[in-house]
């Protein structure tokens, strides 16, 4: 069945709400509005205001009241309308979601999932353009989802429900309106693995959200030229599945990570890494990175796209390692 | 006084004062001795506060408070053996010895802390009100916070939505006059804090915090207030700190003659002397009840010391609840390699 992204994303909420009468959602303009990307249009209608709760624009109180609410035994999903908004949570996230379980000494759980937008390529200029999906992986006690197809938008919030510690969703702006097939099979997906996306033997491209449509139209690029690369979607920043990306670049002994966000101190940085610990032997060339540049993402449409990885910059960079 | 007064309740109200004052004298004389570590933030002279309103809360009420709340685990029935080995850091502690001194927790007790950010707790008070609202059930959560978090965001935005959601919140503003070392009238344009509460369409009062009595009658109001279903309550407590904001702190931004103006009104010194005036307290009960008190220190001391710190080996544990595996050997091994 083919479906949009956002109609991936409000599958999986209706399905949450429908399974479990302590889910509820709330944030900016999820109820009235229908949600600023309308994921959660016509919930308002269907499940009531006291499980579809528009919000105030106080970021730090929503996220740290659906703490609250997960500590007091709900299993809220606050949607946060970007990931630049976020970092008016960052607080609540950080000391609080991510510390109570270790802090007090296993006594308390977080059950929360937060959902937020992420990335750029809109022209929404530089306040609206962030991705800190990446930041977010550095921080331990929290687990961080990056779904790039519909299956995985709508099924990882199912299975985000089910764990019993703070999850983040980053769905990146760029693919509400994109469509895919949806593919069967129990609807909450697994959320241990890395998935190879695209089987290859010559280079392996390391990606994950928005990115990976670029990584895979590379690909297609490549295999014009004879180029047969694999692309491994992440999908989980953290806990990373190291055993599938280290496995990919042992068969194919050169790595390009995709990463939106900039070089510097970038989760493209972490594979990089990862890879130079246990797979440095195993490589025929430098780990490269494709990342934007770092610069405040720009408003008019030409700098933008020279600002952000683009499907031409994969295929140089791969043909750069192959030399 | 006496007409809402029991004599057992008044005994029991001073005593929980001297057992924190005790608790926490023993505390930075430990801390100087090195048993205790890291920032220590006594309560001293803020005792009838805690003491006066958290008996004015059922068992199944949650308290959300922050990085000066021995007095709060203390009242609320936390023992004083884990929370004095929560402070030397040990195993036995209230949290494992993870959190010390700002951060206990008792999950038993519905003691969420201990959470050490300025405001950061309200958002989470006000969370935990939202599950009970949505629930249906008639808890409330009593959320403690000092006169410097009226300065964070957060007040403002916790304060606004649980009154715009009417959730079942007590909001007690500690009002110690100093948010570390600014005084409240060199960082608020308007200094009347339970006037800010009003502002959100609340219901505010602003209570002697250094009378015992005066907390738990006003407490005792605002909670059945809140129970009800009226939505959120504020409450300002007026007191203040006699010893420095931590451990360090030469308290260079208040005069000595300020702080004993203020110990004149020592909040145990003077229900004492209530208590002696109504009859209902004489000097032997005075010494009993030291000597009880005392026991129940060195006894808690000597608990600590015998604790076990927590293994090395259990470092990653509950960082989230993942099985740790392979992850905790490789830690261990190193921290073991390194010592």
């Amino acid at each position: 069945m083919n479906i949009t992204y956002r109609e991936a994303v409000r599958s999986g909420l209706r399905e949450a709400l429908q399974r479990d009468p302590r889910v509820f959602l709330m944030g900016e303009d999820v109820g009235k509005y229908g949600g600023t990307y309308a994921c959660s249009k016509g919930l308002l209608d269907e499940f009531g205001p006291e499980r579809i709760r528009d919000t105030p624009l106080s970021e730090s109180t929503f996220v740290g009241a659906g703490i609250g609410a997960a500590l007091g035994g709900m299993r809220p999903i606050v949607e946060v309308m970007t990931v630049n908004f976020s970092l008016l949570a960052l607080d609540q996230i950080m000391n609080n979601a991510a510390t109570l379980r270790h802090m007090s000494g296993g006594q308390f759980s977080v059950p929360l999932v937060v959902r937020m937008a992420t990335g750029a390529g809109r022209q929404v200029a530089a306040q609206h353009s962030h991705s800190l999906e990446g930041w977010y992986a550095h921080i331990p006690g929290i687990t961080v989802l990056t779904p790039a197809t519909v299956t995985d938008a709508r099924g990882m919030l199912l299975t985000a429900l089910e764990q019993p510690d703070p999850v983040f969703i980053f769905e990146h702006a760029y693919l509400y309106s994109m469509e895919g097939t949806l593919e069967e099979g129990p609807v909450p997906v697994e959320i241990s693995h890395a998935a190879v996306r695209r089987i290859g033997k010559d280079v392996s491209l390391l990606t994950f959200g928005g990115s990976l449509w670029k990584a895979l139209a590379a690909a297609t690029q490549l295999a014009q030229a004879g180029i047969e690369a694999e692309v491994v979607d992440l999908r989980v920043l953290r806990p990373l599945d190291r055993d599938t990306l280290l496995a990919s670049v042992r068969k194919t002994h050169r790595a390009v990570v995709i990463d939106e966000a900039w070089r510097t101190g970038s989760f493209a940085a972490e594979i990089s890494a990862v890879i130079m610990e246990q797979a440095f032997y195993e490589l025929d060339a430098p780990v490269a990175r494709v990342c934007s540049e770092e610069v405040p993402i720009p408003y008019p449409k030409h700098l933008e796209e020279a600002a952000l990885p683009s499907v031409e910059n994969i295929v140089q960079a791969v043909r750069r390692l192959l030399g | 006084m006496t007409a809402s007064m029991t004599r057992e309740q008044g005994v029991e109200w001073l005593r929980q004062m001297l057992r924190i004052r005790r608790f926490e004298e023993r505390a930075a004389e430990l801390y100087q001795l090195g048993k205790i570590h890291g920032f220590l933030h006594l309560y001293i002279g803020e005792e009838a506060v805690a003491a006066g309103s958290i008996p004015a809360l059922t068992h199944d009420d949650a308290i959300v408070a922050t990085y000066r709340e021995h007095g709060h685990a203390l009242v609320r029935g936390t023992s004083m053996r884990s929370l004095m080995a929560e402070l030397f850091g040990k195993a036995t502690g209230c949290a494992r010895g993870r959190g010390g001194s700002m951060h206990f927790f008792d999950a038993s007790r519905r003691f969420y802390g201990g959470l050490a950010i300025v405001g950061g707790g309200l958002p989470v008070a006000v969370g935990l009100a939202l599950a009970d609202k949505l629930q249906g059930r008639a808890r409330v959560t009593a959320c403690y916070f000092g006169d410097g978090a009226v300065a964070e965001g957060e007040f403002h935005e916790s304060l606004n939505l649980a009154a715009l959601w009417k959730l079942p919140v007590l909001f007690l503003c500690e009002n110690n006059l100093y948010a570390m070392g600014t005084a409240l009238a060199r960082h608020q344009s308007q200094p009347d804090i339970a006037e800010k509460a009003r502002a959100y369409a609340m219901t505010a009062h602003t209570v002697d915090g250094m009378d015992v009595l005066a907390v738990e009658v006003a407490t005792r109001r605002a909670v059945e207030f809140v129970r009800q279903g009226n939505g959120p309550c504020f409450l300002e407590y007026r007191t203040y700190r006699f010893r420095a904001h931590s451990m360090y702190d030469a308290e260079l931004y208040r005069t000595k003659d300020e702080v004993n103006e203020w110990k004149q009104r020592d909040p145990i010194a003077i229900f004492e002397q209530r208590l002696r005036a109504a009859r209902l307290w004489n000097d032997e009960d005075r010494a009993q009840l030291d000597a009880s008190i005392a026991a129940e220190v060195e006894d808690a001391v000597a608990f600590a010391e015998a604790g076990p710190w927590e293994p090395v080996d259990d470092l990653p544990k509950d960082v989230d609840s993942r099985a740790v595996g392979n992850q905790q050997s490789a830690i261990s091994q190193k921290l073991n390699a390194d010592r």
